[in-house]
């Protein structure tokens, strides 16, 4: 036999036990060459082009899916900052370019639409100031499409008028939504350093530095590295670190091998694997059962940060060497209310807003999917953005803030987003206030050392 | 195309005759064959080429999934190529 039959049953327990799974194939396709004066036209550009780049999209992905046995859970699209491509439009209401982008989406049968996107890290135009007033209504109105907006960089620095906007545009998008606590939150994103080939939601889109189309993966497979380190307890952290590396080098040969065959098929390049672990709700796929695997009694309690270093590390190590390009956020994701374990260590009081903060000083991307209480301020929320920006600025890393302020509930009470999204105990803020800090306006300069050149 | 055809359970008579027996039905050449017991479990792996099966894949996964529970056995069918991908560099 080819392989032996430790191989064979290693592969096959990672599909049908351990929830090994592609969480998305994403296409970029590149909106440049729509942008008209007349926003009309521009839309209808949009929507031409999307069908016909992206048609084929859900048919090769079940095809393959079908083929290899193996699941794609995701089939999505992320197009050019729309910021971009309005910008020459006469339109000063962006809301309907969502609406077109969700109306293809569902047309094809696409789960997510990432794009509806300005950069801003240094300073904002016309066109990106209608983008992020457009965000709440953009996302009340549709379903799949997903907004970022990038305010911060390690060569800008942060812009502060920037978060300001979005601590206003994160409570607005929460009220226009609050008969579904807040849901339109959770299709937000705000960036420092972000990927311009992310092939993850709510934060892809398909950079002004990237081609025509482009093909990108995102693999999870937390119950995978969680079923391989039981096999380790008591062992050094040598061993550890070594069995996480073998482990995310297998997933990754999964996910190329799934990248290179769906690129092939739809005659696009194929841009990038993302390495980054994605939870779901589900028992058994759990990045904070990894931690708590580890030897932590709870996620959240002491080591944790430790732990998390060594899982984000090894993983990078392991998947750079099965790919012929990584990128995106490529790590271990940390979202709350997508991640069963992180649920239960929020329950259980092991896991505080402070902790997740000093988490994403080393995961791949940030404060994710947390809940807030519904009376949270917009200057408060904007200066939760405000820290996770430094940390990513300072750190040279992709950090973000994905948080939802649920109307009407308070800390302790339980959010519900439902599906892959799931559903999160609402976590304390700080009682006291940042008002006078975010008032102040202007930019944190970049920090010392991003002059490199 | 090849696939590994995996059979996973209790061992009991006749698994390897009813799995063979349905492949042949179908065309479905067996090019390599091999057995083991894994941590008490019974593990029958099969290289099989679908080239010339008179069935399409979804078909005959659908069908060999059925045959297995009838069994108490649980069978699975993935592509050559995703063994090659994680296990050879």
């Amino acid at each position: 036999m080819l392989f032996t039959p430790f191989e064979i049953k290693e592969t096959v327990d990672m599909f049908l036990r351990n929830k090994l799974d592609i969480r998305a194939i994403t296409l970029g396709v590149s909106l440049l060459d729509c942008s008209r004066a007349s926003g009309k036209e521009s839309r209808s550009m949009i929507r031409e082009k999307l069908l016909r780049v992206a048609g084929p999209l859900v048919k090769v992905g079940r095809d393959i899916e079908n083929e290899y046995g193996i699941p794609i859970i995701n089939k999505r699209v992320s197009v050019t900052p729309i910021a971009l491509v309005a910008a020459a439009s006469d339109d000063v209401d962006y809301a309907p370019w969502a609406a077109t982008l969700d109306g293809v989406a569902k047309e094809l049968g696409i789960d997510f639409v990432g794009g509806f996107s300005a950069l801003v890290q240094k300073g904002m135009t016309t066109s990106d100031q209608r983008l992020i007033d457009s965000i709440p209504r953009a996302l009340a109105l549709t379903d799949r499409v997903c907004a970022s907006v990038n305010v911060a960089s390690t060569k800008s620095g942060i812009n502060m008028d920037a978060v300001r906007e979005m601590g206003r545009i994160v409570k607005e998008a929460a009220a226009l939504t609050a008969d579904l606590d807040g849901l339109g939150c959770a299709k937000l994103v705000v960036f420092c350093n972000a990927p311009e080939d992310n092939p993850f939601m709510a934060g892809a889109f398909h950079g002004p530095g990237e081609g025509d189309a482009t093909l990108n993966v995102g693999v999870s497979g937390p119950g995978v590295v969680k079923a391989a380190l039981e096999a380790y307890r008591g062992a050094s952290f040598d061993e550890v670190a070594d069995a996480i590396k073998k482990t995310a080098f297998k997933i990754t040969r999964m996910g190329q091998l799934v990248g290179m065959e769906a690129a092939r098929r739809l005659g696009v390049p194929f841009g990038i694997l993302d390495l980054s672990l994605a939870p779901t709700p589900e028992v058994g796929d759990s990045v904070a059962r990894i931690l708590e695997e580890l030897g932590l009694e709870s996620a959240g309690t002491h080591g944790t940060t430790a732990a998390l270093a060594l899982l984000t590390d090894m993983v990078k190590k392991g998947g750079v060497m099965a790919s012929t390009h990584v990128g995106g956020l490529s790590g271990a994701f940390i979202p709350v209310s997508e991640d069963e374990g992180m649920v239960a260590a929020v329950r259980a009081g092991s896991l505080t807003l402070d902790k997740l903060e000093a988490m994403t000083c080393v995961c791949s991307v940030g404060l994710d999917m947390i809940a807030l209480p519904g009376d949270t301020s917009a200057s408060t929320i904007a200066a939760i953005i405000a820290d996770e920006m430094a940390i990513g600025m300072v750190n040279n890393k992709t950090t973000a803030v994905r948080v939802i302020p649920v109307p009407g509930k308070k800390a302790g009470d339980w959010a519900e987003f439902g599906g892959l999204l799931g559903g999160a105990p609402i976590l304390a803020t700080h009682a006291f206030s940042s008002d006078a800090f975010i008032a102040r306006g202007g930019r944190i300069p970049a920090p010392i050392h991003s002059f490199r050149n | 195309m090849n696939a590994i055809v995996t059979v996973v359970g209790n061992d009991k008579v006749g698994i390897i005759a009813k799995v063979s027996a349905f492949l042949a039905e179908r065309d479905i050449n067996i090019e390599d064959i091999s057995q083991t017991v894994l941590s008490g479990n019974f593990v029958m792996m099969m290289m099989v080429d679908l080239t010339a099966a008179t069935k399409n894949l979804s078909e005959v996964k659908a069908e060999l999934s059925a045959l297995g529970e009838s069994m108490g056995v649980s069978i699975s069918v993935m592509h050559e190529r995703v063994f090659s991908a994680m296990h050879r560099i």
